[in-house]
């Protein structure tokens, strides 16, 4: 390793050094302040480390990890995401619970293990990447130990995430067999048919990755585990434990070939039309505003799918500036939830938003901005993004994916609109949660994300298409 | 650049009204009207420096927005795009000025929707490139969705989820037409883009015009409304509150009209010509279904509501006509229809607040009280039903006699339209302020606000009908261009397929 390779995954390191010194601050005296700083010090100094790596790449640092434009893109998003999500949970952790510090530990830890799964070129360095964050979600999901359905959450998090990292694991073993290699490389739709073990183990891989990313039939977990986890992570488990592993799925099958067409290809179809389906509709009768955005980001996976699966040279930018999107979207909507939740409970239920809007009119703005956004409505990134889907499925002539696209966003604003409506309907008496400084930082930031992204997408899109993938 | 202010002036007003609100509703009123007047006024001197120089369109804007997808921000006026935006910026006033008293809830955020509203219509009415054209196709929904929701009547919440549902599926299967005519357009040219001035004469197979255009359709025949896509109008128009069935029925209506004439068929021209005599079949059925539904209403709002559906149809049947008259027709009763129904729909909200009912049943004998009231009542009764003189019998009788060179069967059954609506608008009269006041109602008559805009609206309708030129000289030559668009799309198609025949042995 060169001074080169240190400096390409100087992001990396610095998350890795992160979680042991706030270990060690922790050690020596607890104090919520101290290990938020710290975190969030170290999450700032890993960003202002990506130009830093970015003069060095591309690099392929060792054979696991590679470091390109499109690993720092991940990266960036990754680390703002974690940085929102800290500052987010700064206030819900101060009136929750009474030990604080350890959370921000298993943040960074998440952290480093999204990065890593979009940073890597092995099976291998997925895998570890993968379990480092979902080892640190298992916990983080049921953070809040007196609240008996976080913990049942964070346990049905545990049982489901390692039984699919088994079957993923099974799945490598047989590409192995195959390949004799767990680097990766790309797999060629007809290599797959014609060999049955390896199209077995690809499509084991795909159930595994399918899981994390909660498409149907693998997203019976996510409702439940939304509404139980924190308001903070259910945010980030939506946002950028999705986000990672779909970054590696691009990775794997780069070739649009590989992903579109052959029986992969059909297993993706399938999957997608019914995430985007099983997702709106399921969301229709939710009465819990967690469970609704669950049940909504299944059918965001689904519209994802869409470019995933198409050709032609706008489908990596399509894909990136969706991801983009959805993550500012998500984060926002659950920040939204966070900052209006009080000691007793999440603000999950669709009665706690009546009339928010006389109550809080600008955290209810954001919600609106959230909820257009993922129905995507103009002027928000949400709809930049649904137009890149829809311009996929048409250019590359996937007519059954476009029109399910159509016909599921208009399913989909019932629910969206439902949300709105009761936000300004005429207030209902409600106790009122106090304003929280660092969570309206987040959402303003996150609203002035969206909207820049909506009004003006060459913020993204002139600098995606140079990134080239490795 | 002036076209952008002209376009944003609106939106910037309603930030700033917003704003204003929390030092009380009057300064957020009169924000709106002085941006609106503004606005106005800029749209004015465009217009005497745009026929001065007597160029083709009066401005145009090009920026680059996202260059990486062929999309710029363009925007051009000409004068069709013209007399649409004046209409806009017009009943925009109108209808601030017809909710002064009646809306006394969040009127910040009320005329934050308002303007928002206006600024999507005048941006559908000046986009010149298709993806700007579908973003403030879908920006005008929204605050149109808040506006019929949050300050509607009864049944605001069903009605304003209709009308999101019908217009949004519509307005995604537009979306996906416009994808495919600019993947098709890049993948003949190598050039990406949806400037519309481009895409305009891309050769089309037979089969794919005919789906592009039924997407372009599914959207704005929603919108117009024709007749099997009418049923969330009646709905939406009579729970709205005043100023939101004001920009509905005069305005939004519309755009679907102009987009028929801008995009749809100059696109497609083809496919168009295929489906005109559908089209006029179904612009036939919206004439007498509405007018006859609009007899058999007692709800005052959704009387009205269905007399759309009824003029709405001599637009349909003026534009898939296709010859100047019926085009010079159908905008004419654009036109007139957005003035002279605002002016119905102030009228009513003016009656529900007097009297809190819109039943026609528990009204009449209302002359004695409100004769100023009645009198407008009935001028504008008498418009709709095309009373010549009136801007609209200008606008029907261009259409029935383009029409009739079409198709003279169907143009004799939209004649018949008249008839009924004779029928419905007298009766409307009748009911209200003629016979017994069985209630006893005792209301005030209109104050020197209401009566002020409703005679700008009065002299409009008036001078339309009396001396339309003005009118018809400012479109003819965007109505001609727009037709000849069309031809040469035909002639050059049907050319190397007359030449594919002569190859043959």
């Amino acid at each position: 390793m060169t001074v080169h390779d240190f400096a390409a995954i100087a992001p990396l390191l610095i998350l890795s050094a992160a979680p042991v010194a706030v270990m060690l601050v922790i050690a020596v005296r607890r104090s919520h302040a101290a290990s938020f700083a710290l975190s969030a010090g170290a999450l700032a100094a890993a960003l202002l480390c990506l130009p830093l790596a970015a003069s060095c790449s591309p690099r392929q640092v060792t054979p696991l990890l590679v470091v390109d434009a499109y690993t720092l893109f991940f990266a960036a998003l990754i680390l703002l995401a974690g940085l929102s999500v800290l500052l987010l949970s700064h206030d819900y952790l101060r009136i929750h619970e009474e030990r604080r510090e350890e959370f921000y530990v298993l943040l960074l830890t998440a952290c480093l293990g999204s990065v890593i799964v979009a940073a890597s070129r092995h099976f291998a360095s997925f895998f570890l990447g993968l379990e480092a964050l979902s080892v640190s979600l298992y916990v983080l999901i049921a953070y809040l130990r007196i609240n008996a359905s976080c913990i049942e959450a964070g346990l049905k998090y545990l049982i489901l995430a390692a039984f699919s990292s088994a079957i993923m694991l099974f799945g490598m073993a047989l590409v192995y067999r195959h390949s004799g290699t767990l680097a990766l490389a790309g797999l060629s739709p007809a290599e797959g048919a014609a060999e049955p073990a390896l199209l077995a183990g690809a499509v084991l891989i795909v159930v595994g990755i399918g899981f994390k990313l909660a498409v149907v039939p693998f997203h019976m977990w996510a409702p439940d585990i939304y509404e139980g986890a924190p308001a903070p992570v259910a945010g980030f488990v939506a946002a950028v434990s999705k986000g990672s592993v779909f970054a590696f799925l691009l990775r794997w099958l780069l070739e649009p070939a590989a992903a579109g067409d052959g029986p992969l290809g059909a297993i993706f179809t399938g999957i997608a039309v019914l995430s985007m389906f099983a997702g709106n509709l399921l969301a229709l009768f939710q009465d819990n505003v967690k469970r609704m955005l669950a049940y909504s980001s299944i059918a965001h996976m689904g519209y994802l799918l869409v470019a995933f699966l198409a050709s032609g040279p706008r489908r990596v930018m399509a894909c990136l500036f969706y991801l983009a999107a959805y993550f500012v979207t998500t984060l926002g909507a659950f920040g939204v939830i966070t900052v209006l939740s009080d000691k007793e409970r999440d603000a999950d239920a669709l009665e706690d938003y009546r009339g928010l809007f006389s109550r809080r009119p600008w955290i209810a703005g954001v919600f609106t901005a959230m909820l257009l956004s993922l129905a995507g409505i103009p002027l928000t990134a949400g709809f930049i993004g649904k137009f890149f889907m829809l311009a996929a499925g048409v250019a590359s002539g996937r007519w059954l994916l476009a029109a399910s696209l159509i016909v599921t966003s208009g399913i989909g604003l019932f629910y969206y609109l439902r949300v709105l409506a009761v936000l300004y309907m005429p207030a209902a008496p409600a106790v009122d949660v106090p304003v929280r400084p660092l969570g309206t930082l987040a959402l303003a930031a996150l609203v002035a994300l969206l909207v820049g992204l909506g009004v003006y997408p060459g913020l993204l899109t002139d600098w995606i298409p140079a990134m080239a993938i490795r | 650049m002036i076209l952008a202010w002209i376009t944003f002036i609106p939106f910037a007003g309603g930030l700033a009204a917003w704003a204003a609100a929390r030092r009380g509703a009057r300064p957020a009123r009169w924000i709106s009207v002085a941006a609106l007047a503004a606005d106005l006024a800029l749209l004015l001197w465009l217009g005497a420096a745009g026929r001065e120089s007597g160029a083709e369109t009066y401005a145009v804007v090009r920026l680059p927005w996202i260059p990486s997808l062929g999309v710029g921000f363009e925007l051009a006026m000409d004068g069709l795009s013209f007399l649409l935006v004046l209409l806009t910026v017009f009943l925009g006033l109108a209808a601030v000025l017809a909710s002064w008293t009646g809306i006394e809830r969040e009127t910040g955020f009320f005329h934050f929707n308002l303007l928002a509203a206006l600024t999507g219509i005048i941006g559908v009415f000046v986009a010149a490139d298709l993806f700007l054209f579908y973003f403030f196709w879908e920006l005008m929904l929204v605050p149109m969705y808040f506006l019929i929701a949050l300050w509607g009547h009864e049944r605001r919440r069903y009605a304003a989820v209709k009308f999101f549902l019908f217009t949004q599926l519509g307005g995604l299967a537009m979306l996906a037409a416009i994808l495919a005519l600019f993947f098709l357009h890049g993948r003949m040219t190598g050039d990406y883009t949806f400037q519309l001035r481009q895409l305009v004469g891309t050769p089309l197979s037979p089969g794919e015009a005919r789906l592009i255009l039924a997407g372009f359709l599914a959207a704005f025949l929603v919108k117009l409304p024709a007749v099997p896509f009418h049923t969330w109008l009646p709905d939406a128009h009579t729970e709205a509150p005043t100023a939101g069935s004001v920009i509905l029925a005069g305005l939004l209506l519309k755009t679907g009209a102009y987009g028929i004439l801008r995009f749809a068929v100059p696109l497609c021209p083809e496919a168009a010509a295929e489906f005109a005599p559908a089209a006029m079949v179904i612009a036939v059925i919206g004439i007498l279904y509405g007018a006859v539904l609009a007899f058999a209403q007692r709800d005052i709002k959704r009387l009205v509501a269905y007399t759309s559906v009824s003029h709405m149809g001599f637009v349909l049947l003026g534009i898939f006509a296709w010859n100047e008259i019926a085009l010079q027709g159908a905008l004419i009763q654009v036109l007139c229809h957005g003035v002279s129904t605002g002016a119905l729909f102030i009228l009513c909200g003016a009656l529900q607040e007097r009297t809190g009912t819109r039943d026609l049943e528990r009204m009449g004998g209302l002359w004695n009280s409100a004769p100023r009231m009645g009198g407008m009542w009935l001028f504008f009764a008498l418009a709709a039903l095309g009373l010549p003189g009136m801007g609209n019998f200008v606008g029907e009788f261009l259409v029935l006699l383009g029409a009739w060179r079409a198709s003279v069967p169907l143009t004799v059954l939209a004649a018949l339209g008249l008839v009924v609506s004779t029928v419905y608008a007298v009766w409307m009269v009748q009911k209200t302020f003629f016979g017994l006041n069985a209630s006893n109602w005792r209301i005030p008559d209109l104050g020197v606000r209401e009566t002020t805009s409703l005679c700008a609206l009065m002299a409009v309708i008036l001078w339309i009908g009396l001396y339309p030129g003005p009118f018809l000289n400012t479109a003819r030559d965007s109505l001609a261009n727009l037709r000849e668009a069309a031809h040469a799309v035909l002639e050059a198609q049907s050319a190397p397929a007359a030449g594919g025949d002569h190859d043959r042995p």
